[in-house]
């Protein structure tokens, strides 16, 4: 894996060069690829039999029916967590989490988020997260963790009980596990619209700087 | 929870003829192939033509296999499912099936019997009396549904393993494999270690009642660790057998572990 050799050290003696080492863009866009087709093999199983009463429309659900979603689900699965869990290691490894995430603090998130609602919040230096930044990040990464518990735990409600017992019970577990994915889904929205306001961070998170 | 009408008690009637129309075997199963093609950047991932549908479909495949053996790598035989008071029981219990309730097998306990084939030492059949007569154990476990919903039943029934020791079967093959009364001849395959699950059950009672037609009179195999498709109703013969037959749901590309 040679592109986790770039360590944070070489992106502080060049900040203005890498915003975003290699291991970060190529995890995100493995995690974006991974994400979708979660969602869409999910809605495909939610709308065998919805929590809600709502269907997702055909054209955004993936498998066809429901024993293709389900194989979509199982497969994409592999993907997700594996790249997930690389990334959990690195970020907590490296002290990228530690660095980029860290502070948050609810003054700064105040202060951050009206400034981005009248459009005020600057994007000089995009290897500093501002507020908003941090809490959606650390945010997304909590809730892609919950996604996952949750998921195992539908997934194997006999062999790992105790895990669907900490979230109460599988119906709940089912829930929690759909709320999740709405707030992912929120999160994209808010995320891609963000990223094209800031074209620069787009093109960082593509190739680097 | 979703809110279910249920008109006649043990049948979920919206959920029954949305099943019915949803599961009916038709074009639409193929079309997890389409949506596989349209997702261009798969190729990257996995270096095959997705273009080819039949590759997407083998690679979807490869990996539903590669997923059987985790889940029996991970199958604790000691494990046992969660059970519930009686206050938790779902009620009605729903009835679910790809067909209608009406068109469910109508057995008759007189005329039917348990065919017993394959690796056993004893190749008998069983009648209905006779099964009465085995010991029966009862227990209140959760049933998942592959579609996702879940219900809290009782049921009553003998334990498969103390019938496998019984009959004299080869607990060494690798599975029982049943087959049941209605018109498609639906059948689904048990890997051995979950028939020898102790809380697998040839069951013979719900809620300490004969078991009513809706859930498979006159025997289901209850199997508490397994996704509610791989716990057959009306069953007619078990076959113990190294050989993988396939199965109902199984061949149309549900998984076939699916443990819970």
């Amino acid at each position: 894996m040679a592109s986790l050799t770039v360590s944070d050290e070489q992106v502080r003696a060049n900040p203005a060069k890498v915003i975003q080492p290699a291991w970060v863009r190529v995890m995100h866009w493995v995690n974006a690829l991974a994400m979708i087709l979660m969602i869409l093999s999910g809605w495909q199983i939610y709308n065998a039999s919805p929590l809600f009463g709502f269907s997702f429309p055909r054209e955004y659900t993936l498998g066809g029916w429901l024993g293709g979603g389900l194989l979509w689900h199982f497969a994409a699965m592999w993907l997700l967590m594996v790249n997930g869990l690389a990334y959990l290691v690195t970020g907590f490894a490296t002290g990228r989490f530690r660095k980029k995430l860290l502070p948050i603090t609810p003054s700064g998130v105040l202060h951050d988020v009206r400034a981005a609602l009248t459009f005020k919040l600057g994007h000089d230096d995009l290897s500093v997260y501002n507020y908003v930044q941090r809490t959606l990040y650390a945010g997304i990464i909590v809730i892609g963790v919950l996604i996952v518990l949750t998921g195992l735990g539908m997934w194997k409600p006999v062999q790992l009980h105790w895990l669907v017992s900490l979230f109460g019970d599988y119906p709940t577990a089912r829930y929690i596990h759909f709320f999740c994915m709405a707030a992912i889904c929120a999160f994209l929205v808010i995320h891609v619209l963000l990223a094209l306001l800031v074209p620069k961070s787009l093109r960082a998170m593509i190739i680097g700087r | 929870m979703a809110k279910r009408s249920f008109l006649i008690p043990g049948v979920d009637k919206r959920l029954l003829i949305k099943d019915s129309i949803k599961t009916m075997p038709d074009v639409t199963r193929r079309r997890f192939i389409a949506g596989g093609a349209s997702l261009g950047a798969l190729t990257l991932l996995t270096g095959c033509d997705v273009v080819d549908s039949s590759s997407a479909e083998n690679m979807l495949a490869r990996i539903s296999k590669f997923n059987d053996s985790v889940q029996a790598f991970i199958f604790n035989p000691d494990a046992l499912a969660p059970t519930f008071p009686e206050s938790a029981i779902t009620k009605p219990f729903p009835f679910n099936a790809y067909y209608d309730l009406d068109d469910a097998p109508d057995v008759s306990a007189a005329d039917w019997k348990l065919e017993v084939r394959g690796l056993v030492d004893n190749k008998k059949s069983w009648t209905l009396d006779e099964l009465y007569k085995l010991p029966q154990v009862s227990q209140i476990t959760r049933h998942i549904c592959v579609e996702g919903w879940s219900a809290i039943g009782s049921w009553t029934g003998t334990p498969l393993r103390d019938f496998l020791k019984l009959i004299g079967a080869d607990t060494r093959a690798k599975y029982v494999w049943f087959q049941c009364a209605d018109k498609d001849g639906y059948n689904s395959p048990l890997d051995m270690r979950s028939a020898l699950h102790p809380q697998t059950q040839m069951t013979f009672k719900y809620a300490n009642e004969i078991l009513p037609r809706a859930y498979g009179f006159p025997m289901k195999i209850r199997v508490p660790t397994k996704l509610g498709f791989k716990n057959p109703k009306y069953v007619v013969s078990m076959e113990v057998t190294n050989d993988y037959k396939g199965g109902y749901w199984e061949d149309q590309g549900y998984n076939s572990f699916s443990g819970s």
